[in-house]
């Protein structure tokens, strides 16, 4: 195998942004020094055996917070960094216990910026049953940074009855998500500068720790679930494809996006499907479970808008695939980085 | 090349109007078409509006949306 | 199984009535291979996104042509924009299509990466708006697209000429339409039996700019939306055309497409640019392809200001882009193609837009 190669000398926003140049850099920089069995997966949060504990597995897992502005509608980085935590550990099935929270803050910020995120953090952490254990704080010169980063570290206890992950679904499952996608992307997009057009719409930021418990104890036959963030649903498809050697195919009719993010994608030449959210899970069930999964999913709060997008096929292997509304068939490809507006 | 999207007048101020498409709004220069009013739709490129659509223009889309428009027919 | 649940979400329409029987039957009809060309980069995208391809009866063969400003801008054009963005007095400013375009040796994403004040803007307006709070930089608009776009980079021209606003330049690179496609049509290398025409350029040019295809090449001209079924519509249309045995400029898009065209967008376009010769990737250079600036408006004109020389392209090695835009490759029969040329590592310009037809084909195209 060669390894693959860089094509630049130096970071590019569109490294950061969960796709196609994010997966290079990883693979050209970061894994070769790094790589060992638990990192291996590159899933949401690495699990953890512990020795001795006749059987106890934790979930591990890290992440940034980089998001400009900080307040935004429907969430703030407080909330956003809790929620974030909490639903990478929830897709590994593990109960959200303990994290920890970095503050890299800017000279200037002012405290009661501060203190509202960190009212924030507290109300999310206390309302999902998650600790906030340990910390950090370092200051940069002003004009290094935008107010504020977070980098939080989440640990939590593995709970689900049976093994999950992308290596246990198999041809016939049903994919479903629990709402509408592109909310987030879409309502930080509008507060850009440079892009100016607004709308009404929140951010689904929500920690979903709540609802992935009831669909674990639902009797739901549950294969595997993804966080979809960056990247987007299709970011999640062509993982899930490539590391199962399964094709996942979607139909564009069932897929549930609000008018407003369509309009907007529509605008701006962007798919709704690679548009980041920060509280929506794809679950991948057995067929037979998908009934059950859908009803559970209904009678939560954030599960209202849940529909079943498609499913996993033995044709088409590794492949992410796409029903459109005139019935042809094409690839959904990994978003190739950052989403960039366009008139063409 | 060329994205462009009908979208629809909420409010006019001198040349710019906000337009809503489909519940996103964005400021547009009215400059290259006539006659626009409050509520009609116009066809939006790169923040310019280049073409007043009209009712049944409006319809005819509506009715692709929704499939159920039959296809040009004679 | 197959659950059903209440949706109000927003879709895009299927076809209604059987607009795919209507192409069966007039493709069996003619009983021969038909080549019809989708001229649009927008068209070719919303060819791939829909898999309509994959619905087409096997002897109607879809080829794209050369509408994506992005692949034919030459690569010299770049190289200028890069030098641009090096200068510390430049905020360039650009439609996100060409941040990861590659001149000869960089992009403007490496520039920004490397300190370049680059800035993505969704239209000319925004540009202007920062040259008004700028007043200390310039700032650069990248002025590419063809008609469509032509007429509101115009009109914020004149709004900066009439506020005397010194500091708003262009780097002018804008394209009309048919003269290229007469370029395809009297070509002779590819045999086009009908054209899918621009349907946005067509709201500001009219289609009847369209009509010396008909009446002087004799191909069936239908002017096209940018809904699927739109596009199912019109190359229906185009393969009665050909059933029947007539060639005429026909309007599929007609809510928004009249034969006149918008004659404020036209004037608008008068007033401020003249006919030039242009360089086409791919189709060399087209006399009466270009839009420059009037003399009246040098003084916006980046190239003047800074005295730059915009360089002649240079092709990378063994790129093929030239033969794909002119329709006599398609991108699988590249020998570059998925083997070094790939979204992720663009050798030429139709694999780095998002619409040119390489990437379309590398992305939604390689199956079956």
């Amino acid at each position: 195998m060669t390894l693959p190669r860089l094509r630049t000398d130096r970071v590019l926003l569109g490294h950061g942004g969960g796709g196609l140049l994010t997966k290079e850099l990883l693979e050209a920089v970061i894994i070769p020094a790094l790589d060992n069995p638990l990192l291996h997966p590159l899933d949401d949060a690495a699990l953890l055996p512990v020795e001795g504990s006749g059987g106890v597995e934790l979930a591990f897992t890290t992440d940034s917070y980089v998001v400009s502005p900080l307040f935004f509608p429907g969430g703030d980085i407080g909330r956003l960094c809790v929620a974030g935590t909490v639903n990478d550990l929830a897709v590994k099935g593990a109960r959200p216990l303990w994290m920890s929270l970095g503050l890299v803050l800017e000279e200037g910020l002012a405290i009661a910026e501060l203190e509202r995120v960190i009212r924030s953090i507290a109300e999310t952490a206390q309302a999902v049953g998650i600790r906030v254990v340990t910390g950090d704080t370092k200051v940069v010169e002003r004009g290094r940074g935008d107010g504020l980063y977070i980098n939080t570290a989440g640990i939590g206890q593995v709970v689900a009855p049976a093994p999950l992950g992308p290596g246990c679904i198999r041809p016939g499952d049903q994919i479903i998500v629990n709402g509408t996608l592109g909310d987030h992307g879409m309502a930080i997009m509008a507060q850009r500068s440079g892009i100016s057009f607004s709308t009404e719409l929140l951010s689904d930021c929500a920690p979903l720790w709540d609802l992935v418990w009831m669909v674990l104890q639902s009797g739901v036959e549950l294969h595997a679930m993804r966080d979809l963030t960056r990247g987007g649903l299709a970011a999640a498809l062509c993982d899930f494809a490539e590391s199962s050697g399964y094709g996942l195919r979607v139909r564009e009719s069932d897929l549930p996006v609000r008018p407003e993010v369509r309009g907007a994608c529509d605008l701006l030449g962007f798919e709704p499907i690679a548009v980041a959210n920060e509280g929506k899970i794809m679950f991948v069930c057995a067929q037979e479970s998908a009934g059950l999964l859908m009803a559970t999913l209904r009678a939560h709060p954030r599960g209202q808008e849940a529909a079943v997008i498609g499913e996993v096929t033995a044709e088409a292997p590794g492949m992410a695939l796409l029903v459109t509304s005139i019935g042809g068939e094409r690839i959904i490809d990994m978003p190739p980085g950052e989403t960039l507006p366009r008139i063409c | 090349m060329c994205l462009a999207v009908p979208a629809q007048v909420v409010s006019i101020r001198g040349n710019l109007a906000q337009v809503s498409v489909e519940g996103a709004l964005r400021e547009v220069h009215l400059g290259l078409v006539d006659d626009v009013e409050v509520g009609d739709y116009v066809l939006v490129h790169a923040g310019f509006a280049l073409e007043r659509w009209t009712e049944e223009d409006v319809r005819e889309w509506r009715a692709i949306l929704d499939g159920t428009w039959p296809g040009r027919t004679e | 199984m197959v659950l059903s649940f209440p949706s109000g979400h927003s879709t895009r329409g299927g076809p209604s009535a059987d607009q795919l029987g209507v192409i069966r039957q007039y493709a069996e009809a003619l009983g021969r291979p038909v080549r019809l060309m989708e001229v649009c980069g927008t068209h070719t995208m919303v060819a791939f996104r829909s898999g309509l391809r994959s619905l087409l009866p096997e002897n109607v063969l879809l080829i794209s042509g050369p509408g994506c400003p992005v692949c034919v801008t030459p690569n010299g054009y770049l190289d200028t924009a890069v030098e641009l963005s090096r200068r510390p007095d430049v905020i360039l400013t650009t439609f996100g299509d060409l941040m990861r375009v590659p001149g000869s040796n960089s992009s403007l994403e490496k520039e920004r990466a490397r300190g370049a004040a680059v800035q993505v803007v969704y239209s000319p307006l925004d540009a202007v708006a920062l040259a008004r709070e700028r007043r200390d930089k310039n700032v650069v608009f990248l002025a590419v697209g063809f008609e469509t776009t032509a007429p509101g980079i115009a009109l914020v021209l004149r709004t900066a000429r009439e506020e005397d606003l010194q500091n708003f330049l262009v780097l002018c690179a804008l394209k009309t339409m048919p003269a290229p496609m007469r370029a395809l049509a009297s070509g002779g290398e590819v045999a086009i039996d009908g054209f899918l025409v621009p349907g946005h350029v067509s709201v500001v040019t009219g289609a009847r700019a369209f009509a010396f295809l008909a009446e002087e090449f004799g191909i069936p001209c239908v002017v096209t939306g940018f809904e699927p079924v739109d596009l199912l519509v019109g190359i229906g249309m185009l393969l009665r055309q050909l059933t029947e045995g007539r060639a005429a400029v026909e309007i599929e898009y007609t809510r928004a497409v009249t034969p006149e065209g918008n004659r404020e967008a036209q004037r608008m376009m008068a007033e401020v640019f003249e006919g030039s010769d242009a360089e086409w990737r791919g189709l060399g250079n087209i006399p009466g392809s270009g839009l420059g600036l009037r003399d009246s408006y040098t003084l916006h004109d980046a190239a003047a200001r800074f005295g730059l020389e915009v360089a002649a392209g240079r092709e990378l090695a063994g790129c093929r882009c030239g033969d794909v835009l002119r329709g006599v490759l398609a991108p699988p029969e590249c020998p570059l193609f998925d083997r070094v040329c790939s979204p992720a590592s663009p050798q030429g310009p139709c694999m780095v837009s998002s619409e040119g037809a390489c990437a379309a084909w590398w992305r939604y195209g390689r199956r079956g």
